[in-house]
């Protein structure tokens, strides 16, 4: 299962709260599918995911703007 | 309870009592044009002289290849263009945690190759790219602290000269070796602001990158800031002399610091442990943006810098948080004056926890 969170339009921390919060609810193996256009997204969703010890499966751009995050919990 | 300290030296030190001194009499001796063979020339000549003497042995460097400019900033630019017109060709280097003074003169200059750094903030060693002008390496980071290996990148640049940007180090760390220019600015180890000093290595290959001036010395244009030039030199000198003393007690109030800081949840204590500037350390707070814990830290009477982009949204985050991969939101970034005492660094570690509890609480239950 994919849970999709879109965070565009929104500056940081902001993504990645809403990152965390959407991990509180999921279970090991799933992932997590995050929108942001927000500069510091770039940067600081790997750097959660490494503190945390979670794994970045990809990033892409999105059509219609932005960057999408796939985040999978491993934890 | 009155509590707090300025902890934001490597923004800019505090004036050092002994320049505030140099600085007074200076500016009653050392008015005129140290050009003019009158009796009030000569003596801002003099004091000239001695402040290029002291800098260099300070610095470790012949007088001859010292020059006062008007801020670390002219320094840089100077250095780094002056070095890459001498080159004739090729494109200039730079690591990709370089102070925005070099990065803004390598831009005008035409464009860098920019080479990336570890975790840490480090550069590798390693030849530099094919058809490089200059090598452009700070000799510690201004944002983290990391000490850059210049030397040894000097040993494998294969006869590309290095400009080494040493402001955040000067003063603190003796200078590397190997550069062929290198700038530092002297706000930062206590002297006057609007000083500047220039570096180059006689026997460089370095050619004015600006328009040239009919001045003393030919690498600074413009009338000589006598009276700023000998408050520098008198820091400079105090700080050199008071090196090990201070070195030894900003380290461990740092160490101290590193230590309470990654004991707080969700932080992300960046730069390098142990080679590292002795008064300087970073870290980042997740789920926190960098504007508010400056400005809740100001209320409770700490000067501290960010690196942080958050709310501000005309600003990119700090390129040198992110070319580390370090978390740039949350950012504090904390550099000891030489004055900072064990009280004032406790003050600040009482406080920080339950603040950033606090700061969490809000952004994340609304």
């Amino acid at each position: 299962m994919t849970v999709e969170v879109d965070c565009r339009g929104q500056v940081c921390p902001l993504p990645v709260i809403a990152l965390a919060k959407a991990f509180r609810d999921l279970e090991v193996g799933e992932t997590v599918s995050l929108l942001a256009d927000d500069v510091a997204a770039a940067v600081d969703v790997p750097a959660w995911c490494r503190m945390k010890g979670q794994e970045l499966v990809g990033t892409e751009p999105v059509l219609d703007g932005g960057t999408r995050f796939v985040v999978r919990r491993l934890s | 309870m009155t509590s707090g300290a300025y902890l934001d030296a490597a923004s800019s030190e505090p004036l050092h009592p002994a320049a505030r001194e140099a600085l007074l009499a200076a500016l009653d001796q050392g008015y005129a044009d140290p050009r003019r063979l009158h009796r009030a020339g000569r003596s801002a000549r003099l004091l000239l002289d001695n402040a290029r003497a002291v800098v260099a042995e300070s610095l470790d460097v012949r007088p001859d290849e010292v020059s006062f400019t008007a801020s670390g900033t002219a320094a840089v630019h100077l250095g780094l263009l002056g070095l890459h017109r001498g080159a004739r060709e090729g494109r200039i280097a730079h690591t990709s945690v370089e102070h925005s003074a070099v990065l803004h003169a390598a831009q005008w200059a035409g464009g860098a190759a920019e080479l990336p750094v570890d975790r840490l903030g480090r550069v590798e060693v390693a030849p530099p790219p094919e058809g490089t002008s200059v090598l452009a390496v700070q000799a510690a980071n201004h944002e983290v602290g990391t000490l850059q290996p210049v030397a040894a990148l000097a040993a494998v640049a294969d006869g590309v000269p290095l400009f080494t940007d040493a402001c955040a180090s000067a003063g603190r760390v003796p200078l590397p070796g190997g550069w062929s220019a290198a700038a530092a600015s002297a706000h930062k180890w206590g002297g006057p602001a609007g000083v500047g000093v220039l570096l180059v290595r006689k026997g460089a290959r370095w050619r004015h990158p600006f328009p040239v001036d009919e001045r003393i010395d030919e690498r600074a244009p413009g009338f000589e800031n006598v009276p700023g030039a000998l408050a520098a030199a008198a820091a400079l000198q105090a700080v050199v002399a008071d090196r090990d003393e201070v070195d030894a007690r900003q380290r461990s109030l740092v160490d101290r610091v590193r230590r309470a800081v990654a004991l707080i949840p969700d932080v992300d204590v960046v730069g390098d442990p142990v080679d590292r500037l002795p008064h300087l350390v970073t870290f980042s707070c997740l789920y926190l943006d960098g504007e508010s814990l400056v400005t809740e830290l100001d209320r409770l009477g700490f000067g501290v810098a960010s690196g942080s982009a958050c709310t501000a949204s005309t600003l990119t985050p700090s390129h040198v948080l992110a070319a580390m991969g370090a978390l740039t939101h949350g950012n504090v970034r904390l550099s000891l004056t030489r004055d900072t005492s064990e009280a004032d660094v406790d003050g600040f570690l009482a406080v920080l926890p339950a603040l950033v509890e606090r700061l969490r609480g809000e952004v994340t239950h609304r």
